[in-house]
């Protein structure tokens, strides 16, 4: 006979069903949420920092400057590390869709399947291959073949963004197919490969992402130059990648301010409820542009509207953005639609994501000027001004992605297929929080790794530069070494 | 106009499916081959000194990556291909799916954050990861294609027992590579190893199949005893013990040569108890669960030609870091 099961326990076990387990929708999408959040900053890192490499390399190798020799070597050793990352955090991505949303997976099978082979087998592979030459094979392969390693890993990290954003941009715009019944399903069929590759949202996507690459791997280099030329203002090497990186910076931070302009009017144009979202607009009719939004209360951070905000902003210019000149076309609502997409992260990601992007201008705009004058390692407040800012190019890049992907909810495919739909029917509650859970220590482990790394690197070439000493065991500490060693 | 250059409503070849098939059969085998030894030099680690450990890493360090890739090249190829089955043998092994991708990371980000730092109780920690990493990897994924071929739960007894059989494997091509790779009694070690390991490998083949005679999970007792299967066995006895006797005679690349084959033998068994079902726990043939010909040929054109210049980037790879291997790296 089964004994009658303890009350205490069996409350415990029903507390734990319903308040500590989320369900397997919500899981499988802040699982997935949280790793492309952390995959995505490595990704980036890798296409961001290509330009650096393929350029200190080729220096290095036509000119017998030792601070180019620095440069590469430091960039590729951080290069290699955030690809490695890339790489173990890569593999889950291209699983998730197996395993917490196999409907999507079968669904969008012939319309994702195809790019995202090309990306293995055109752009991965092309990665891996060549950097293990740039890594390891310095002595071993012709000067003219090392500099072609780097511009083929270089390559490899462009070519992978593109064809992943070919799925996501399909994703947000689809097109090229027809839905039929395939075992039971309703699947999209291809009927247009240039039109299912090449959609509406496929080029916005791209400038917008590699640029936001470059922007946010510029900050860092800038940031770490900074740190180094405040450390020791005659540094060569560093000098040199500061005055780079704020070269790079005027150039990258205006154009994606003017692009991102343009790409919001596409989104208008395309995803009516996500940019309306964007606008915490709720009554269809006439937009204004809040150019300025701060809460008034604390619901305003949850649950964005009108009357909790306090707005400066420029009336009927929302509809003049979303029509391309026209003060007074109306603007979609999200109060037309039965379910909308969780407003408030839209909105304030929506709102870091433009702030930051003028921030970045506006560092551009003042390192150029000491540059002009020829004091931009004499400005002790700038060199820590792009300290501050070197980890703020990645915020903006995720708090884009945030905007685009959570504001494509409720859909996963645009008006096609529901997130809702799209999950497991299998997955339970307690295997898809469980796993979440794994990830979440799993990643900060790594992104903690990571950092460490960083911070290594840093003051390896302080000591390289005779800015600081070694302890007197010869080597700094670890975090758990307490007292004399 | 994409009718003009792609056939829209028929396969290039009536038999794509089941090329395709193949292609996904051959990024398994490469996958199992390549970062196969490198979970087996993983394994190897533990038994080795501070020393040979430096070497070990060297050998490991400009392939392990490009050598892993090939797991995603099979995964989005059996998405491209066949998207029911990707989508049913993820979802239906969920936290073995996981776990292997987990285990993969400690494997992976180990060894790189151990040369980040000079500090004996750093390097211990990441040790213990990267060879944890190293034998686990390979445990679960057995299990997962186990389950797969067998049509059984995700842990079962035939889904163990190919998790086991494919750590020997890994363990046989490991000690293969570095065998070739170095020299004196690290290199000796290595064939004492690799004898036990293919005796291991071997035994436990023999082991899984009766096993899987007796059980008969989804019908696959009628397949054991047809002439594919049996020319796999045969081969893989040929191959192990032949692998074994070059090792034994110093011929460690003509024995990394066999091993290899290894690999490709057993995947091949897997496509032999596969084919034409490919997912035998529900009944589904290729035939029902492949995509249409538009896709099939656009992969196919735009996806094959492009898996032959892999093949060369890896030839290029692995001429580059040809020779043997010290603590230093490799000698020029």
């Amino acid at each position: 006979m089964i004994p009658a099961p303890d009350p205490v326990f069996s409350s415990v076990v029903q507390f734990a069903q319903t308040s500590l387990l989320l369900s397997p929708e919500l899981a499988s999408r802040a699982q997935f949420g949280w790793t492309i959040s952390v995959h995505i900053l490595f990704a980036a890192l890798s296409i961001g920092l290509a330009p650096f490499i393929v350029y200190f390399t080729w220096k290095d190798v036509t000119s017998d400057e030792e601070s180019y020799t620095r440069l590469r070597e430091f960039w590729i050793k951080v290069f290699a590390v955030g690809f490695v990352m890339g790489t173990v955090t890569g593999i889950p991505m291209s699983f998730q869709f197996g395993t917490n949303f196999p409907q999507f997976a079968e669904a969008a099978g012939e319309m994702i399947g195809g790019p995202l082979a090309f990306e293995a087998k055109m752009a991965f592979f092309l990665e891996a291959v060549f950097l293990g030459v740039l890594l390891f094979g310095r002595e071993r392969v012709s000067d003219r073949t090392y500099v072609l390693s780097s511009v083929l890993t270089g390559a490899g990290a462009w070519l992978s963004g593109f064809w992943i954003l070919v799925v996501n941009a399909w994703m947000q715009t689809p097109q090229g197919f027809e839905l039929i019944q395939r075992n039971g399903m309703e699947i999209a069929k291809l009927t247009d490969p240039i039109a299912a590759f090449f959609t509406p949202r496929m080029p916005w996507m791209y400038v917008h992402m590699i640029n936001a690459s470059v922007i946010s791997v510029t900050l860092l280099v800038a940031g770490i130059a900074a740190y180094f030329v405040w450390q020791n203002r005659e540094s060569k090497a560093w000098n040199t990648a500061l005055r780079m990186a704020v070269v790079l910076l005027l150039i990258t931070a205006p154009l994606q301010a003017i692009h991102g302009d343009a790409y919001g009017r596409h989104v208008a144009d395309t995803q009516e409820q996500k940019f309306a979202a964007m606008e915490a607009h709720y009554e269809s009719g006439q937009a204004d542009l809040h150019l300025i939004a701060i809460p008034k209360s604390f619901d305003a951070l949850t649950d964005p509207r009108t009357d909790n905000l306090f707005t400066i902003s420029l009336p009927a210019v929302g509809s003049f953005l979303a029509s391309g000149g026209d003060f007074s076309a109306e603007v979609v609502g999200l109060h037309e639609y039965d379910e909308n997409p969780p407003v408030a992260l839209v909105f304030w990601s929506f709102r870091a994501m433009v702030g930051l992007g003028f921030l970045f201008i506006g560092l551009a705009l003042w390192g150029g000027n000491l540059l002009r004058q020829g004091k931009l390692r004499e400005s002790t407040r700038y060199l820590q001004a792009m300290m501050l800012a070197s980890p703020l190019g990645f915020v903006a890049l995720l708090t884009g992605w945030y905007v685009t992907e959570i504001g494509r909810q409720p859909w996963v495919i645009q008006d096609v297929l529901k997130t809702n739909d799209a999950v497991s029917t299998t997955l339970t509650g307690a295997e898809a929080t469980g796993t979440l859970v794994a990830f979440v220590v799993l990643y900060i482990a790594l992104l903690t790794a990571f950092g460490f790394v960083l911070k290594w690197m840093i003051e390896g070439e302080l000591e390289r530069m005779g800015v600081r000493e070694k302890d007197r065991s010869g080597r700094p500490r670890m975090p758990w070494v307490k007292g004399d060693d | 106009m994409t009718s003009l250059l792609i056939p829209v409503d028929a396969y290039l070849v009536e038999s794509l499916p089941t090329v395709w098939f193949g292609v996904v059969m051959f990024t398994l085998a490469m996958y199992v081959a390549l970062d196969g030894m490198d979970f087996g030099i993983g394994m190897l680690y533990a038994t080795r000194n501070d020393h040979d450990r430096e070497t070990l890493l060297s050998a490991f360090g400009p392939i392990w990556d490009a050598n892993e890739v090939w797991l995603v090249a099979f995964g989005t190829t059996l998405l491209a291909a066949f998207p029911a089955i990707y989508s049913r043998l993820l979802s239906e092994r969920y936290l073995l799916a996981i776990a292997i991708v987990m285990a993969l990371l400690m494997r992976g980000v180990a060894p790189e954050l151990r040369e980040q730092r000079d500090d004996p109780e750093w390097h211990r920690r990441c040790d213990q990861l990267f060879v944890f990493g190293s034998t686990v990897t390979p445990l679960l994924l057995g299990m997962l294609v186990g389950s797969w071929i067998f049509g059984t739960a995700a842990v079962s007894l035939p889904s163990l027992l190919t998790g086991v059989g494919l750590v020997a494997l890994c363990l046989t091509s490991g000690a293969a590579f570095l065998a070739a790779k170095t020299s004196g009694q690290l290199s000796a070690d290595m064939v004492r190893y690799g004898t036990l390991s293919t005796a291991a490998y071997l035994g436990g083949v023999v082991v899984l199949l009766a096993v899987v005679y007796w059980l008969d999970p989804a019908n696959v007792r009628a397949l054991l005893l047809t002439l594919p299967a049996a020319a796999v066995v045969l081969a893989s006895v040929v191959f192990g013990v032949g692998g074994v006797a070059a090792a034994r005679q110093g011929r460690h690349k003509l024995w990394f040569g066999a091993a290899f084959g290894l690999s490709f033998l057993l995947v091949g068994l897997v496509a032999t108890l596969l084919y034409p079902t490919i997912y035998p726990a529900s009944g589904l043939t290729i035939d029902a669960v492949v995509v249409s010909p538009l896709a099939l040929n656009l992969t196919t054109i735009l996806g094959l030609p492009v898996l032959l210049l892999v093949l060369w980037y890896f030839k290029f790879l692995y001429g580059t870091f040809a020779g043997p291997v010290d603590g230093e790296g490799y000698g020029t």
